[in-house]
């Protein structure tokens, strides 16, 4: 006799431990196997964009530290990235090597704290999550040093940064560096050919490349899918263009080329660290921007490569100490659009594993 | 680096293959009639030398006495940029094509400029509210907003 199925819809989250935040997933499942996945987000939304339009240019640094909370100074890079092409503000070198080895580290920290929550998805409870964190923390530490915080950290300012980097830093960078490769090694042994990780992970949960280009994906999640684009390379801002790096990418775009990457990227973040530490030149850290910016009017887009993808802000001006309108460009919420087409057709176990692999943070997506 | 196409550049390209699309061009963009906009768009997805394959962002501004529409296109093969407006008069019914058949990363941007903007967009599989809730009253980043 066959046995009536029905297909049963739930709710994940918005209070999931594997949500990363509060993020809620509709999932209609057949049995174990999903066949219709809605995303629905926005129980973080504190209205940025709008606040922006209150605020001095100045005074949106600190927003900009609240939506992806675990990448601060890239978002801190891209805003006022796009304050000073808007109001054509010069920045000493310095200040540009100090904001690349800032990016660098904060990259680094952003991947371990991905890939930790990855495994720990996967069901490998603490272990490999406190091995990541444990790295992370030594990063904060010397983000700590250079302005005080550890996650809203408001370090860079149209024109430059608030302050140089004291003395003890660099040692302590330097030392820091040196262990880092050690570090990655250590998680690798632990999860890169472990035999659990790669039954749960090899070619589970693909992105086509022409799904992931079409879906305007960005960042690892599309170079997992073997796209070589990434924005240091293609447009070089700062100073990537006078640093020498490769470009990891995966050929299969499922969860554990995704994973791959993202540790290439992070040694590939400290040869760039590495090479900043030998060239960066002495001298001004901020050049002599006024604390009320007034960039003429006008609009401009401008984006980075963030550990997410390309975080982008489009400022129009019109001729105030305030935006007129800013409009960020979120990777992570972006990234979100091929979520459907990656989870259909999965267990509710892989499910799980396949939202930790796409890396986002709530304070992003739901801005 | 990224070439950013200029608005003049621009503009000529597009008057050449579809004539009185053209509004207006201004430095770093090309302003479309709202009714071509998406012919436009297909026209710069899929010309050979253009290869606009991927909408980097899509996003509205409030200007009072019309709303912008603005394509941020992208081609990776060619790295270059280029923007796309669109002029939407009046604060009433306002509606312009949806672009979500030629790129899919469309769709969650359409629908957070109708959420926040209210502008809708036609043909779009799922016009709803994204970050507020079905019944919010009006669209928060409209400068007439009042809280």
């Amino acid at each position: 006799m066959a046995i009536k199925t029905e297909p049963i819809t739930i709710n994940m989250g918005p209070q999931h431990p594997s949500t990363h935040g509060v993020f809620r997933l509709r999932v209609t499942f057949d049995g174990e196997v999903v066949v219709d996945v809605e995303p629905v987000f926005g129980y973080l939304h504190r209205g940025t964009e709008k606040l922006a339009e209150e605020r001095t240019y100045v005074q949106i640094v600190t927003l900009t530290d609240r939506l992806d909370y675990t990448a601060s100074m890239s978002n801190n890079l891209a805003y006022v990235r796009s304050v000073e092409k808007l109001g054509g503000i010069e920045v000493p070198e310095r200040a540009q090597y100090l904001r690349v080895i800032c990016a660098e580290l904060q990259r680094i920290a952003s991947h371990f704290v991905s890939i930790g929550f990855m495994l720990q998805e996967l069901g490998a409870f603490g272990t490999p999550l406190m091995y990541c964190f444990r790295e992370r923390e030594r990063i904060l530490d010397l983000f700590e040093m250079l302005c005080g915080a550890r996650i809203t950290l408001s370090y860079m300012r149209p024109g430059g940064l608030i302050q140089d980097a004291p003395e003890d830093f660099w040692p302590a960078l330097g030392i820091l560096m040196e262990s880092m490769p050690e570090y990655i090694d250590d998680l690798e042994g632990l999860v890169t050919s472990n035999e659990i990780v790669l039954a749960r992970t090899r070619d589970v949960g693909i992105i086509s490349p022409e799904l992931a280009v079409n879906g305007s994906v960005t960042g690892p999640m599309l170079r997992a899918s073997g796209v070589q684009w990434d924005l240091r390379k293609a447009n070089p801002y700062e100073v990537y263009d006078r640093l020498e790096f490769d470009v990891p990418i995966g050929y299969q775009g499922d969860t554990y080329d995704r994973y791959l990457v993202r540790v290439q990227e992070m040694r590939e973040s400290v040869r760039i660290i590495e090479q900043c530490i030998k060239q960066i030149p002495g001298g001004a850290i901020q050049s002599e921007a006024p604390f009320f910016v007034r960039p003429p009017v006008g609009d401009v887009y401008d984006a980075i490569e963030a550990p997410k993808g390309e975080l982008g802000f489009y400022l129009v001006s019109d001729g105030g100490i305030s935006p007129y309108r800013c409009k960020i460009r979120a990777p992570s919420f972006i990234n979100l659009t091929v979520l459907r087409d990656m989870l259909v057709g999965w267990k509710l176990a892989d499910l799980v594993v396949i939202f930790g692999s796409t890396d986002v943070v709530l304070g992003e997506v739901d801005r | 680096m990224t070439k950013l196409f200029v608005g003049t550049e621009l503009a000529k390209v597009i008057e050449l293959n579809h004539p009185d699309s053209i509004a207006d061009h201004s430095a770093a963009a090309a302003i479309i009639h709202p009714g071509q906009i998406h012919e436009v768009l297909a026209f710069l997805k899929q010309a050979e030398d253009l290869d606009f394959q991927v909408l980097s962002a899509l996003t509205a501004v409030d200007y009072i006495e019309y709303f912008e529409v603005i394509y941020h296109l992208l081609s990776m093969r060619r790295n270059t940029r280029c923007v796309i407006k669109a002029r939407l008069p009046g604060r009433e019914e306002l509606t312009i094509p949806s672009v979500t058949d030629l790129w899919r990363g469309a769709e969650l941007q359409e629908r957070e400029i109708w959420d926040l903007m209210g502008i809708k967009f036609e043909d779009h599989p799922n016009m709803k509210r994204i970050l507020l809730w079905e019944g919010f009253p009006g669209h928060p980043l409209r400068k007439d907003f009042i809280r």
